[in-house]
């Protein structure tokens, strides 16, 4: 079985998490331009490699933040948002 | 013995043509160069040797012919969409489709079987309706049926699924089909060989040279080739391509399985699919389900394939066809799908001169591809977009106008 270790309950079964998608900055509605707007909404960076992404643990309704190597789908380390820095290893 | 497979024993020599030629050095400088020698990029091949007289042709191939994901789908064939401009395209491409082996001289065993999307609640029945009225204003044969008329068709299915998701309806498209997946990729190589086109399969494309906003070149693990025009069409691998050329798109990867079982005797002679149980199902002319479920929920470029996808996959044809529970599954494998937000395709010209895109094919690509054959010839032929394309440029992202076709998908992405 799959484990991901949510930040705040510890390792548990993949099939308890829901992927969230690509960390991403949104650029100020109001002051970019139409272009740089369209960006943020659709644009991703789809190449292999460490991406940061959102996960959610549906049990316990928590989100956080994984780095994880989508080529190897190996999980370097989880952290909850704004925890960077105290963040522990994954898996 | 036979007496073809005793020629075959006793000669020194093999005796039968090969369907391509043995690659040799690559040239100097191409025409064209198409990257990946799937069924898109060898259509494509084909089609500009075939009707535009251009021969000067590479196909840069980093494994080998059809070995991704033209190998890899589940080899259906359907037009029954949910936007016009899916129809129209869609549509086009099961007509090529349905003529393909008389026009590459080479049996595909294209099977027309019908095609049910089963409807287990109000709404999703709604939208089978939605998508008949497109289609049959579109001329495309395709109308909601029934329970009785489902069991007619198909009489080992369980519309109660169970008692837990009965089938209250379907939308049935009798053109909905099952072809060889592998032959259409060697049939187009061969075609398109047999015109001069080079295939080099073992090929890595590691860089593309572009200068002054305009392609000039390819790099190759074989050495550098000039060129002004570069056609991608690489599926799961396309954002490594774009990537090259500095270009961003939506497109995000996600693996897609599939499996099939052994052989049985030969007892479903239509498609099945089912957006709510998450399953496609077809038996092959050897007597195999082939089966495909939903994405893999998460981003992964890879082609493993796991315990979880077989379970559940096997869990919801047993609430379909019950009696199957003593059937083996004999191999699983995945491909990667190249999504798009949308779920249409991207195709045609790109901001930088010379580059065309062939990409964002996600669950959706094999059944299109004689029409992406065509449509992707003319554009590099005359470096403007086909006009069944239009609605599927790049651009149409940045300008909010969006092919919504989600609702189309066999199953519920």
């Amino acid at each position: 079985m799959k484990l991901l270790r949510c930040p705040i309950n510890g390792l548990r079964p993949l099939q308890e998490f829901v992927f969230g998608g690509e960390v991403r900055t949104m650029p100020d509605p109001a002051a970019c331009s139409d272009a740089e707007w369209a960006d943020y909404v659709f644009n991703r960076d789809g190449a292999p490699g460490v991406q940061k992404e959102w996960w959610y643990h549906l049990p316990s309704g928590t989100w956080f933040i994984a780095e994880r190597d989508n080529l190897k789908d190996e999980v370097i380390r989880t952290y909850l948002y704004g925890e960077d820095n105290r963040a522990e290893a994954g898996r | 013995m036979p007496y073809r497979l005793l020629r075959f024993a006793l000669n020194k020599h093999y005796p039968e043509p090969r369907m391509f030629t043995e690659p040799r050095p690559l040239k100097e400088s191409y025409d064209v160069v198409i990257i990946g020698a799937g069924g898109h990029g060898l259509g494509a091949a084909y089609y500009l040797a075939r009707d535009y007289g251009i021969t000067n042709i590479a196909v840069l191939e980093k494994g080998y012919i059809g070995g991704g994901n033209t190998g890899r789908n589940t080899a259906i064939v359907r037009s029954n969409y949910l936007t016009p401009e899916g129809v129209r395209f869609y549509a086009e491409s099961v007509r090529l489709f349905s003529e393909l082996s008389e026009d590459l001289d080479f049996n595909l065993f294209y099977s027309e079987r019908g095609h049910f999307t089963l409807a287990h609640s109000d709404s999703s029945l709604r939208t089978m309706r939605w998508r008949a009225e497109v289609n049959k204003h579109l001329g495309v044969n395709s109308y909601v049926i029934g329970p009785e008329e489902i069991k007619r068709i198909c009489p080992y299915m369980d519309l109660e699924c169970g008692g837990l998701m009965p089938v209250v309806g379907a939308l049935y498209h009798p053109p909905g089909a099952i072809v060889r997946h592998d032959a259409v990729a060697w049939g187009y190589a061969r075609e398109a060989n047999r015109r001069g086109v080079e295939i080099h399969q073992k090929t890595l494309v590691t860089g593309i040279d572009v200068k002054d906003g305009a392609v000039a070149g390819v790099e190759t693990d074989r050495g550098y080739i000039r060129t002004n025009k570069v056609l991608s069409a690489v599926a799961g691998y396309t954002p490594r391509i774009t990537n090259m050329v500095g270009l961003r798109t939506p497109i995000i990867v996600q693996p897609l399985q599939a499996c099939v079982t052994e052989p049985l005797k030969p007892w479903l002679d239509s498609i099945v699919v089912s957006g709510s149980l998450h399953i496609y199902v077809s038996q092959s002319s050897r007597g195999e389900l082939v089966m495909g479920a939903s994405l893999d929920p998460y981003i992964l470029h890879s082609e493993r394939s796991s315990l979880d996808f077989v379970e559940g996959l096997a869990a919801h044809l047993l609430d379909l066809f019950p009696f199957l529970s003593g059937v083996k599954v004999n191999r699983q494998w995945a491909g990667m799908s190249d999504m798009t937000p949308d779920f249409s395709p991207i195709m045609g010209k790109t901001p930088i001169q010379g580059f065309y895109l062939d990409a964002g094919w996600g669950t959706w690509g094999f059944k299109a591809t004689p029409v992406c054959g065509t449509t992707m010839a003319y554009t590099v032929a005359n470096d403007a977009p086909h006009e069944l394309i239009k609605p599927f440029r790049l651009s149409r992202f940045a300008e909010y106008d969006l092919v919504g076709e989600k609702g189309a998908a066999s199953v519920g992405h």
